[in-house]
């Protein structure tokens, strides 16, 4: 299976890129770690007609200590992000996650900026930048733009990107509270989570429970509200809307996802 | 586009349309065959070989994303004088394999994880090793073989 007829161009910096992309035009589309665009285009689901490759980008691969936040490349991959020191003492739900990602193939090759503009409901990274509450920088041909994680999912595999915009860092804040957890059904090692849940002390959030990642809102409230986890943990399939495949069906996720916070709220009280 | 990987470390150099694949350029351009293509989806891990010494997939990396990187397949790994790789030792001595096809994606993964952990332990190559599928086997033999291999790697030779 080959990928329809496309034209590959580099970019060597972020101007380069944004140029590039502002010449091509609608048919175009950023080439990261290709784990997710290439699939799809051997199955021609894709067919864009330029490739943008920014894999190359080393300006943008980097977790960095920037005194208030840890700034992370958007260009890095999960693998850096999994063996990264300064992550694993600071942020370690981030680096945990990433090293739950797919296969050592995958984590070799795929990035956190093409997982979250990639915006699937059913990965990983995004949940736990929910969770993280983190900040997404982007920059695109009218200058750099900071983005709320709360605000850039916006719907499958829709996000708050502009046509055309790079995503370049994700900026992340000491969590107030270091309690964590990362919850990952599957049925087997390599697989997608059928239902995830990732939690930075009292913020949750949900993988594949619906058309985007998620915040598990009624759980949040009803611990803001005093309630115990185990109670809190009883509302999180509220107002969800998961999908139905192969795996589960929906009421069976809207279960995992009561368990899998109930077990997420108490590794992370655990560790708090 | 014209690219050039350095393939075992003999520059390779093929005028390929761009949406050639790593995989199909190995094959064809080089000439290579041990890298096999199993489900073409990113999924068996047959076709890994070590991008700069790292394992990837590559029925999923454009030739034209490594123009200029260093590939390493199975038929570099044996030394010059024909002796085979400790890793490859250690397949053939605990016999970690049935009809073979996985093989050379397996090897490949395992160098590279024993790169990154040279003293795993057997959850660490289990996990190492979840990005290849092996329908024969039931994986003992394989996990046996890379534990061995590491015992190899650690003592004086
Ligand atoms: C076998 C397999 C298993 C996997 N398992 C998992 C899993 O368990 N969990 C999980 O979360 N993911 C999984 N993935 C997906 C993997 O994490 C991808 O690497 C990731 O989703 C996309 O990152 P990428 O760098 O490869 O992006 P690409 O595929 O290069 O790009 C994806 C999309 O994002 C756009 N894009 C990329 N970078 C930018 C940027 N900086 N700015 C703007 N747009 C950009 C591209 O144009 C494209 O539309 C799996 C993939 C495979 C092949
Ligand atoms: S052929 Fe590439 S992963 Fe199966």
């Amino acid at each position: 299976m080959i990928p329809a007829p496309f034209t590959y161009r580099r970019a060597g910096t972020v101007a380069e890129a944004l140029e590039m992309a502002a010449e091509s035009g609608e048919d175009a589309k950023y080439l990261a770690g290709g784990h997710s665009l290439l699939p799809l285009m051997k199955l021609r689901l894709a067919v864009p007609e330029v490739l943008i490759d920014i894999g190359r980008l080393r300006e943008a691969a980097y977790v960095r200590d920037e005194g208030g936040h840890i700034a992370i490349g958007a260009l890095t991959r999960h693998h850096d992000l999994a063996t990264s020191g300064l992550l694993a003492s600071r942020v370690p739900l981030l680096a945990y996650a990433a090293g739950c990602v797919g296969d050592p193939q995958v984590r070799h090759r795929g990035t956190i900026g093409g997982s979250l503009a990639h915006g699937d409901p059913a990965a990983d990274l995004p949940a736990v930048i929910l969770a993280l509450d983190a900040t997404l920088v982007a920059q695109g041909p009218g200058g750099t733009r900071e983005i709320a994680a709360a605000d850039f999912f916006q719907g499958l595999y829709e996000t708050a990107l502009a046509p055309g915009e790079l995503l370049t860092e994700i900026r992340v804040k000491r969590p107030e509270s270091a309690g964590w957890s990362f919850q990952k059904f599957t049925k087997r090692a390599i697989d997608w989570a059928i239902v995830g849940v990732a939690a930075q002390g009292d913020r949750v959030a949900l993988v594949n429970m619906g058309m985007t990642p998620m915040r598990a809102v009624a759980v949040e409230q009803a611990l803001a509200a005093g309630l115990a986890p185990e109670q809190a943990a009883s509302h999180a399939a509220d107002g969800t809307s998961p999908p139905e495949d192969i795996n589960a069906t929906a009421a069976y996720r809207q279960h995992l996802a009561r368990v899998l916070v109930g077990r997420a709220l108490a590794q992370a009280r655990a560790r708090g | 586009m014209n690219v050039t990987i350095t393939v075992n470390g003999t520059p390779i150099t093929a005028d390929v349309a761009d949406r050639t694949l790593l995989v199909q350029f190995l094959r064809e351009a080089g000439g290579l065959t041990a890298t096999n293509v199993g489900c073409d989806t990113t999924s068996c891990g047959a076709c890994t070989v070590l991008l700069d010494g790292e394992s990837v997939k590559s029925c999923t990396v454009l030739a034209a994303q490594v123009d200029g990187s260093a590939v390493t397949t199975l038929e570099g790994l044996a030394s010059p004088d024909g002796q085979m790789h400790p890793v490859q030792r250690a397949f053939h001595a605990e016999h970690a394999l049935q009809c073979g096809f996985c093989t050379p994606g397996m090897v490949m993964a395992a160098v590279s994880l024993l790169a990154e952990n040279p003293d795993p332990t057997q959850d660490e190559v289990r996990a190492g090793l979840e990005g290849n599928l092996c329908r024969g086997t039931g994986y003992h033999h394989i996990v046996r073989a890379v534990l061995a291999a590491a015992r190899a790697g650690r003592e004086p030779a």
